[in-house]
């Protein structure tokens, strides 16, 4: 059964009105000229590839429903398990379901811990027990280089065969829409002669084909980044925790830019007591720390969901809300510069010759605000968005760790860091944990960073002055 | 005596890229000698700030030099190290640049950037260097110096900030002094005063001045010697008097032919055809072929050679000695018609627009209240009338409060008081429907062709824009509409399909006409359209504005600052200083006999194309005061050589003269 | 300018008026104090006498903004409204949930808070504005890029992990500095360095960054090159000129932040044991202590308001173009 939660809906809103903006770009002129400059960067293009990548796995973390119970035959009705799982957990239910007891080391086949073992002859002993799944089909700790070798470069060698396949098409449609033989088109992307820069996107969809492929191959037998402390999978935490980045990053600023851009334009060009009552809104606002007002916020929601715990039909339900309301409180601390910056374009649009030209054709207010105002400061909006999402991403693993931060039962960096926090003073250190959050962090930042970094070159240099 | 102090040779730099670089300085070579005024003329992007910023080697990052040699004395400094350089830069070839507002560190005082110019090439240091920053500031005649040498350049006016440049610039007494449009940014009262000034230093030290500008009458006013740049090239050079009596080079003549004047108002004006080529391209042949009148067939696929001409040398086919018989170009460009004339055909004298003691005051708040203090009466009582297809130029200078009288008769700016009447409707009083109602028959036309369109339009949509309020039309009839306007202001039709940043300025004042006209206005305020412009693009727009008016009886007021621009177009003249009207009447009387001291300045400080020398000038000191403030009395008896004592105390009153036109000053006042 | 400050002043009554009510409406308002105390007491089948008594312990029992059982004045002054929210007009802070007296905490807390944030603030700007100019003077070459990418990279890394790797590397594996703690006195410089040195490193990523752009918007104005044409060396150029008006924005984007020095960094002294307001404030949310939650979100809402107006008067001291009336 399909469950659908808040921010799964606002989700595929947003990648619908993403593709609807594309889509209209790709008609204007002033629209696609700077994706295009965007299109030539390598930088740019190639951390495209890792957002895509990134973005594939949280949507498909994106989908839940709840699976059917194996039911007893005489049955009528059909029953639903109460947990509620998504296409991804589905798609890797062995790194779910494949617990051990405790930590265990990135590859390890043993346990982190001693315990006592009886032996068949009544023997007390303290050794670290196999464990259960990771290595479990090897006869013993010998083996374990060579076969992890083994697997990685067979799984390196599927993935350089797909990508071959998807490089060879790639340049034979390419060479197709120019016209050119495909042996051209190849040579021509391979040295990068291309508009689009073909060649940074497919060298970094090679890296990201191996790493993704060597990573799933191995996880089917060990665990790749070791186990937590009620043995789970720090791989597929860090996972699921992509989702939670995305969420956060993504739905904060979807959710702040209705009230930014309507205050935000609405205060540069009408003026007068309008302007005045949304500079005094937005300063009141901006002038409470925006870590206590989320603090307040937040602690005012957890007693509300304290209060009402029943109306929730399941926990998973319930942490959703605490995204959405997170991602809520967010926004409202972050609209006040974008609102301010837009408000100050107005301002400055409004005495631009075209504006005063409208109205001196008697074009409406309404009219001047949508045709003239909005199309001229939407590129501002465009990358305050993609600007925001590193900070918001940066953000949550804070928050988290303050513990007004998402549902300490959602997964995600912060979370894993807060508890990993924990181990730093056991010896030897348990830092896995802390090591998965961090790649997967800096590897999303970074991306982003540099994507956006392009993104503003290319909408407008002027920008880069702005913190 | 004639001694080479800069010798220039085959001199190249490029812009931008490697592999499509701008050719913006492409072989030039010419040379200065001591004491002499080198003036290089050119239209915006032919190169000549580019060989400026070569010459000091200090061009943008993107920019290098290719090719070349500039010798200074006898060093040649392509070849010397960039310390070297340093010593030349500020010390023997100074520089000044176009714009005064920006030269100057904003949060440094005008002494600390003199002195700095001082202590690095002269180690002058503590008293001594203080008191000759005095004197320079004093010698490029600063008032009170001792008091602005710790001064902010935001303190200064536009005139006195380009004085302090100067200052810096002649600090270490240098033998060139190389002037990048140097009075460009400034009025015309006040470009006449730096262009004395500059004229007047050069004399008393006797250093050589390369002079750049776009600006004839500032090279017939200044220069020994003129050299014209098109497309990156040189294309003539020659003593001023012969380059002024005679020009040679087809380009040369078209520019001259361009100008507007009082002379040429019953004709079109001649106009040059095309574009500029783009300088990331290579040529074949003569780079002006394709605009030339005179072309001939070898100009297509030969490049000229220089050729010897009444003293001087052009780069031009037409005068070298073989090439004499060739005949002319298959290649057609347009003559121009200068016969057409212009036939007066509307007669009906009843004002269209009536303005009656228009103000608009700003308010200005202070305290801790906020009250409102004082006013700054950009409008201070301007009664105007335009007839029906007839012109009235508003001119004056920056600050006057033309442009706020044009956009207060839109109601684009609220008016604070005053009457505008517009085909006998109240248009301060009527209500905000009725008034859009009614926007159709007034349009306006901006200067900046850049900023009036909005980039993310269509340029079909942009000029539609009108219609879709007025017309219950369709978008097909909208289309064809577009399409009529289009090919009224001369622009092919599938322009509707393009983006505005795909036009050049010219053709963007075209499309701002086209979308005034597509609401059938009656009147049309024109805010400096051509001053943003090159002058044979300029033409261009005059023509049309003219042709427009005599086809359908449009009336004009033409808000400038450009007499030549006043002389050609208007009918009638008001001449504005600080907000109120000083002198109106019709074109001729007020262009030829002048009567308010401040008409007679201003006339007088234009330069001017055919005169030079023995001609009345009178040179205004000081600046325009500022309206928050205005002097008691007549507004411009501070700055005025004739004011009398009544003029201390009270403002003049309107006084009709005898041939008919109005001045408000006293030494009228008996006369009425 | 006095008239100016003090119509600043004026300004900021209203701006911290919407503060307390904004707070005043999340606190009370939202949730009853009745669902606080339950929420606190921690059990679903709580007797309405343990709330009574949480909320007399607690001050929560009053009405909320009307009280009708007094009389006069006092039907005003009797409510939770008066006494949790317009107290904080006069810096009376009350008592934490704790019983502490909250004013007495803050005045105690806030010096370890400035020990750390001011060095970390000073040669944070000493380090980002060096290595700033030293990329500027080699813009457009390969130190310039590299420099940014550099940035970049380290602007992408969470400030949790400069903590957590600063004190695996230096305290941990090194052992050079104490891993976490403080001490009265000079003692507390050895467990200063760590966090200052985390801090600075932490913001060098963005600082630099920003600080870069910055001067390279300065370098491509008229004004520097006519220095150049003067025949002034780069480096006279870049210090006399450049980093004069570079300052301008630098300055004031710093000054808006001093007074909230005060409140210090949440993890930073959260992860050192540091008694500070930062771990004050933790503390406060960890423990659901509203009553502190409740003070700092009004003391920070008023250092804001300080910050706003240093900025403005830093500009007059920064830059000669502006004057305040």
């Amino acid at each position: 059964m399909l469950v659908l939660f808040w921010t799964d809906i606002l989700l595929f809103s947003l990648v619908v009105l993403v593709v609807g903006f594309a889509i209209y770009a790709s008609r204007k002129e002033h629209l696609r000229a700077p994706w295009r400059e965007v299109s030539r960067s390598g930088v740019a293009m190639s951390a495209l590839v890792v957002l895509s990548l990134y973005l594939v796995i949280g949507l498909l973390d994106s989908v839940h429903f709840r699976p059917q119970l194996a039911d007893r035959e005489d049955a009528d009705d059909v029953r639903y398990s109460t947990e509620v799982l998504s296409a991804f957990d589905w798609l890797f239910a062995d790194l779910r379901k494949r617990s051990e007891k405790t930590y265990s080391a990135p590859f390890a086949i043993h346990l982190y811990n001693k315990e006592v073992v009886e032996s068949e002859l009544g023997e007390r002993r303290q050794v670290y027990p196999r464990l259960k799944f990771g290595g479990a089909h090897l006869p013993n700790a010998q083996k374990k280089t060579i076969d992890i070798a083994l697997t990685s470069v067979v799984a390196g060698l599927k993935a350089l065969a797909l990508w071959a396949l998807i490089v060879l098409a790639i340049a034979r449609l390419w060479a197709y829409r120019e016209s050119v033989g495909t042996r051209q088109g190849l040579q021509k992307i391979l040295l990068g002669h291309t508009v689009v820069s073909w060649r940074a996107i497919l060298f970094s969809l090679f890296f990201v084909l191996l790493i993704t492929w060597v990573a799933i191959d191995l996880s089917q037998k060990y665990h790749v980044l070791g186990t937590d402390k009620v043995g789970e999978d720090v791989f597929y935490q860090a996972l699921k925790s992509i989702r939670t980045g995305l969420v956060i990053g993504t739905l904060t600023t979807l959710v702040m830019l209705p009230f930014a851009i309507l205050f935000g334009i609405m205060a540069g060009y009408f003026g007068g007591w309008v302007d005045d009552f949304i500079q005094y809104f937005y300063t009141t606002l901006n002038s409470i720390p925006s870590v206590l007002l989320i603090a307040a916020a937040i602690l005012m929601l957890q007693v509300y969901l304290d209060n009402h715990a029943t109306e929730f039909s399941s926990v998973s339900e319930r942490a959703d809300l605490r995204l959405l309301f997170l991602c809520l409180i967010l926004g409202v601390t972050s609209w006040t510069g974008l609102c301010r910056y837009l408000r100050g374009e107005s301002l400055k649009l409004r005495e631009i010759d075209f504006i005063q030209s409208a109205t001196a054709l008697g074009v409406g207010h309404f009219s001047i605000i949508v045709r003239h105002i909005l199309p001229n400061v939407m590129h501002i909006v465009l990358i305050t968005v993609v600007l925001d999402f590193s900070g918001l991403v940066l953000a949550e693993a804070v928050l988290s760790y303050v513990q007004i931060g998402v549902d300490p039962t959602t997964n995600s960096w912060g979370n894993m860091i807060n508890s990993a926090r924990l181990e730093m003073a056991r010896d030897p250190i348990v830092w896995w944990s802390l090591a998965a959050a961090f790649i997967f962090m800096f590897t999303l930042v970074l991306a982003a960073n540099l994507f956006s970094d392009a993104v503003r070159d290319a909408f407008d240099p002027r920008l880069r002055t702005r913190s | 005596m004639n001694s080479k102090i800069l010798q220039v040779e085959g001199l190249t730099s490029f812009l931008g890229s490697r592999e499509y670089p701008i050719r913006a300085v492409d072989g030039i070579t010419f040379d200065i000698n001591q004491g002499e005024t080198f003036a290089l003329v050119g239209e915006s992007g032919c190169g000549k700030s580019m060989t400026a910023l070569s010459l000091m080697r200090l061009l943008p990052t993107s920019g290098r030099i290719i090719a070349g040699s500039v010798r200074f004395g006898d060093r040649d400094l392509l070849r010397l190290s960039e310390t070297q350089m340093r010593s030349i830069r500020g010390a023997g070839i100074s520089m000044i640049f176009q714009e005064p507002m920006t030269s100057l560190n904003p949060v440094l005082s005008v002494g600390r950037q003199i002195l700095e110019s001082l202590a690095i090439h002269q180690t002058l240091r503590g008293k001594a260097a203080w008191d000759k920053a005095v004197d320079l500031l004093r010698a490029v005649g600063i008032p009170r110096p001792e008091q602005v040498i710790d001064n902010y350049p935001h303190q200064l006016s536009g005139g006195m900030k380009q004085r302090v440049v100067i200052a810096i610039a002649l600090a270490n007494e240098p033998k060139l002094l190389i002037a990048d449009e140097p009075t460009t940014a400034l009025d015309v009262t006040i470009q006449a005063q730096v262009l004395d000034l500059i004229l007047e230093l050069q004399k008393k030290r006797g250093m050589a001045v390369m002079l750049i500008t776009h600006d004839l009458g500032v090279v017939n006013e200044l220069a020994d010697k003129v050299a014209v740049m098109y497309a990156g090239q040189i294309v003539e050079e020659n003593g001023r008097e012969t380059f002024f009596a005679d020009p040679a080079h087809p380009y040369s003549q078209k520019l001259f032919d361009s100008l507007p004047g009082l002379n040429k108002r019953n004709e079109e004006l001649d106009v040059i055809h095309g574009f500029v080529p783009s300088l990331q391209s290579t040529f074949d042949g003569c780079r002006f072929f394709s605009r030339c009148h005179r072309a001939l067939t070898l100009c297509e696929k030969k490049v000229p050679v220089w050729s010897h001409h009444n003293d001087g040398r052009v780069f031009c086919h037409l005068y070298s000695t073989e090439q004499k018989d060739t005949g002319l170009s298959k290649h057609q460009v347009h003559g121009s018609n200068n016969e057409k004339l212009y036939a007066d055909n509307y007669n009906d004298r009843s004002a269209l627009l009536s303005v009656d003691g228009l103000k608009i005051h700003f308010p200005i708040k202070s305290g801790l209240l906020r009250r409102t203090v004082g006013y700054v009466r950009a409008v201070d009582g301007v009664t105007i009338e335009i007839p029906k297809a007839k012109t009235l130029a508003l001119v004056g200078e920056s600050g006057c409060g033309k442009t706020t009288v044009g956009k207060g008769i839109l109601q684009l700016i609220k008016p604070t008081s005053g009457k505008v009447m517009f085909e006998g409707m109240e248009l301060t009083r009527i209500n905000s429907f009725r008034l859009r109602e009614k926007r159709s028959d007034f349009q306006i036309i901006f200067q900046d062709p850049y900023s009036s369109m909005n980039p993310r339009m269509l340029v079909g949509d942009i000029i539609a824009e009108g219609l879709r309020r007025y017309s219950d039309s369709n978008a097909t009839s909208r289309r064809r509409r577009v399409r009529e306007l289009l090919e009224k202001v001369g622009l092919p039709a599938d322009s509707m399909e393009r983006y505005p940043h795909e036009f050049s300025g010219g053709q963007r004042q075209r499309i701002s006409i086209a979308r005034a006209l597509a609401v059938d206005p009656k009147l049309i305020v024109c805010d400096e359209p051509t001053s943003a412009l090159d002058v044979s693009v300029q033409a261009q727009i005059l023509n049309l504005l003219k042709d427009l008016q005599s086809h359908m009886g449009i009336s004009y007021l033409f808000i400038t600052h450009d007499i030549s621009v006043v002389a050609y177009l208007a009918h009638e003249v008001a001449v504005m200083y600080l907000g109120r009207i000083v002198e109106y009447g019709p074109v001729d009387q007020i262009l030829s006999q002048p009567k308010h001291p401040y008409t007679q300045a201003l006339l007088s400080a234009v330069p001017q194309l055919d005169v030079r020398g023995p001609r009345l000038f009178i040179r205004l000191t000081g600046d325009m005061p500022s309206p928050s403030d205005p002097p008691s009395g007549c507004f411009f008896h501070p700055r005025c050589s004739q004011a009398l004592d009544t003029c201390r105390s009270q403002y003049p009153p309107v006084t009709r003269l005898s041939d008919g036109h109005l001045t408000n000053c006293h030494l009228y006042t008996a006369e009425s | 300018m006095t008239a100016y400050i003090i119509r600043r002043i004026f300004y900021a009554i209203p701006i911290l008026i919407g503060v307390n009510l904004i707070t005043f409406v999340l606190f009370f308002v939202v949730n009853t104090p009745d669902d606080i105390a339950r929420s606190q007491l921690g059990d679903r089948r709580i007797t309405t006498e343990a709330i009574e008594n949480w909320k007399h312990i607690h001050g929560y029992h009053k009405p909320v903004v009307y009280n009708g059982t007094e009389k006069g004045a006092r039907k005003i002054t009797e409510t939770i409204f008066y006494e949790k929210s317009l107290r904080l007009f006069a810096f009376d802070f009350g008592r934490s949930d704790s019983g502490r007296d909250i004013g007495h905490d803050i005045s105690q807390r806030m010096w370890p808070s400035l020990a750390i944030a001011v060095p970390t603030l000073l040669v944070g700007i000493l380090i980002n504005i060096t290595f700033a100019l030293t990329i500027a003077f080699f813009r457009a070459t390969y130190i310039d890029f590299w420099g940014v990418v550099l940035c970049v990279i380290l602007l992408s890394i969470s400030s949790l992990f400069y903590i957590i790797g600063g004190q695996f590397l230096l305290s941990k594996l090194l052992h050079l500095v104490p891993i976490s703690g403080y001490d009265t006195g000079l003692n507390a410089v050895k467990f200063l360095i760590l966090p200052v040195i985390i801090g600075v490193i932490g913001g060098i990523g963005a600082g630099t960054r920003w600080y870069r752009t910055i001067f390279l918007e300065e370098i491509e104005k008229d004004y520097v090159r006519m220095a150049r044409a003067k025949g002034l060396p780069e480096t006279q150029v870049l210090f006399g000129h450049v980093l004069r008006n570079a300052m301008i924005p630098i300055l004031t984007g710093i000054v808006v932040l001093l007074p909230l020095l005060f409140l210090g960094s949440l993890i930073t002294e959260s992860f050192f044991a540091i008694p500070g307001l930062g771990s004050y404030t933790i503390e406060g949310i960890q423990r659901q202590d509203f009553a502190i939650v409740r003070a700092m979100v009004f003391l920070g809402s008023v250092l804001y308001i300080i910050g706003l107006l240093l900025t403005d008067i830093s500009y007059t001291l920064a830059d000669p173009r502006v004057s305040l009336k």
